[in-house]
């Protein structure tokens, strides 16, 4: 049942980082055809279109749930390999550990990141 | 291009091991006259009578039926009775014992986790009704279509020569493999079947198909023309559709009612009588 879930989570998060990855792709790099998330003149990483983006709700969703579905799909990925290295019982269940500690400390972090962002860009 | 009428001299390179007196295995050289249409099984049936008696494999119906004589020839998983020396297109051929498996002897692989996980598998038809399955009324109904869900993994003479190809099986004694999983599947896909869910209880966990990195060997190695990694496929969509209820309970296919007021017509004769 276990790696059933897993697996279902784990494909459920790559359509996720699909679609984001695409948003990411059309917001950086398709800047001459789409401006509407890039309102100032320049580049789309020049201050003001990051401040501009970094105001917005919406992407401070997108930037939390893009980071953990990129986390959770990537940790599930490793785990995946180590485990084809057929390791015992104990170090399986370490690794299970360390990955889970590692993303939800890794999901903090970026979470408090694009929070602080999020707080710097509503005040500038 | 090679002349494919004429008998041509070959050796067979030959992976020996015997246990009780090897401590690993090596490779033995065997020259003799190659006829045409010689398959690769009976080039070792004339070694082991006139070159090597010790030698051993295993092989039963010679013409690709029984998928006892799965060997490594010439770098790839093959039936040695259904190999013939000219479509290798080399005067040399090497044959080794399957890969991914423990040697008994010689050519003889060491199938016992295969069947074991085959078997942990439940491949065969699970329903509720014990009593007619076991004092029959009637048939299952099923349509042509539903036929076609399972048919080509029914096909499966469980050989080893997938299981042998995979490179999950090369590194994983966790991963079930090909064989058992594509079983696995063609017995879920069976409209007569209702045991998804006692399956399920292997399919879910470790044993189950998420190891598989879908390189597709096993379909390309398949002597009877299966696809198993399609199968494993499929199985994973099944899989997923299940844990977030999308899919509908699959009712077990119930008797085929025999039709009322139908006349058989004049000159056919009664079917024999059941044999179940």
């Amino acid at each position: 049942m276990r790696d059933q879930r897993l697996w279902t989570w784990h494909i459920g998060a790559g359509a996720v980082i699909l679609v984001l990855l695409g948003l990411h792709m059309t917001v950086m790099h398709l800047d001459a055809i789409v401006r509407v998330f890039n309102p100032a003149p320049g580049e789309p990483v020049d201050w003001a279109n990051v401040v501009a983006r970094g105001k917005s709700v919406f992407f401070l969703v997108t930037y939390v749930l893009l980071l953990g579905t990129a986390l959770f799909h990537g940790f599930y990925g490793l785990r995946n390999i180590l485990f084809e290295l057929n390791p015992g019982a104990p170090a399986k269940k370490a690794m299970n550990g360390l990955f889970l500690v590692a993303g939800l400390v890794l999901f903090a972090i970026g979470t408090w990141a694009a929070w602080a962002g999020f707080t710097v860009a509503r005040s500038a | 291009m090679a002349d494919h009428t004429v008998t041509s001299e070959v050796v067979f390179r030959i992976r020996r091991f015997d246990p009780t007196t090897d401590a690993d295995p090596h490779w033995e050289d065997y020259r003799f006259p190659c006829p045409p249409g010689m398959t690769v099984l009976e080039g070792l049936k004339q070694i082991k009578e006139s070159l090597s008696p010790t030698l051993a494999w295993r092989s039963s119906c010679r013409m690709g039926v029984c998928g006892s004589c799965g060997m490594f020839i010439n770098g790839r998983p093959r039936l040695a009775c259904n190999t013939q020396v000219s479509e290798l297109e080399s005067s040399l051929i090497t044959v080794a014992p399957l890969p991914n498996f423990n040697i008994i002897r010689d050519l003889v692989p060491d199938l016992t986790p295969m069947f074991k996980a085959h078997a942990e598998m439940q491949p065969y038809i699970i329903r509720d009704d014990t009593r007619e399955q076991q004092q029959p009324t009637g048939e299952y109904w099923q349509s042509p279509h539903q036929l076609e869900q399972y048919l080509q993994f029914s096909y499966c003479i469980k050989c080893g020569c997938c299981m042998a190809a995979c490179p999950t099986c090369a590194t994983d004694p966790v991963y079930a493999g090909p064989m058992p999983l594509s079983q696995a599947h063609r017995y879920s896909s069976d409209s007569r079947d209702g045991g998804f869910a006692a399956r399920k209880q292997v399919l879910s966990g470790e044993r189950g198909p998420w190891r598989c990195h879908f390189a597709g060997e096993c379909s390309r190695v398949c002597p009877k023309g299966v696809d198993p990694a399609r199968a494993i496929q499929l199985m994973k969509r099944q899989l997923v559709v299940d844990y977030l209820k999308l899919g509908k309970q699959k009712c077990p296919a119930s008797i085929a009612k025999v039709p009322d007021g139908v006349k058989r017509r004049e000159g056919i004769p009664e079917a024999p009588p059941r044999t179940i």
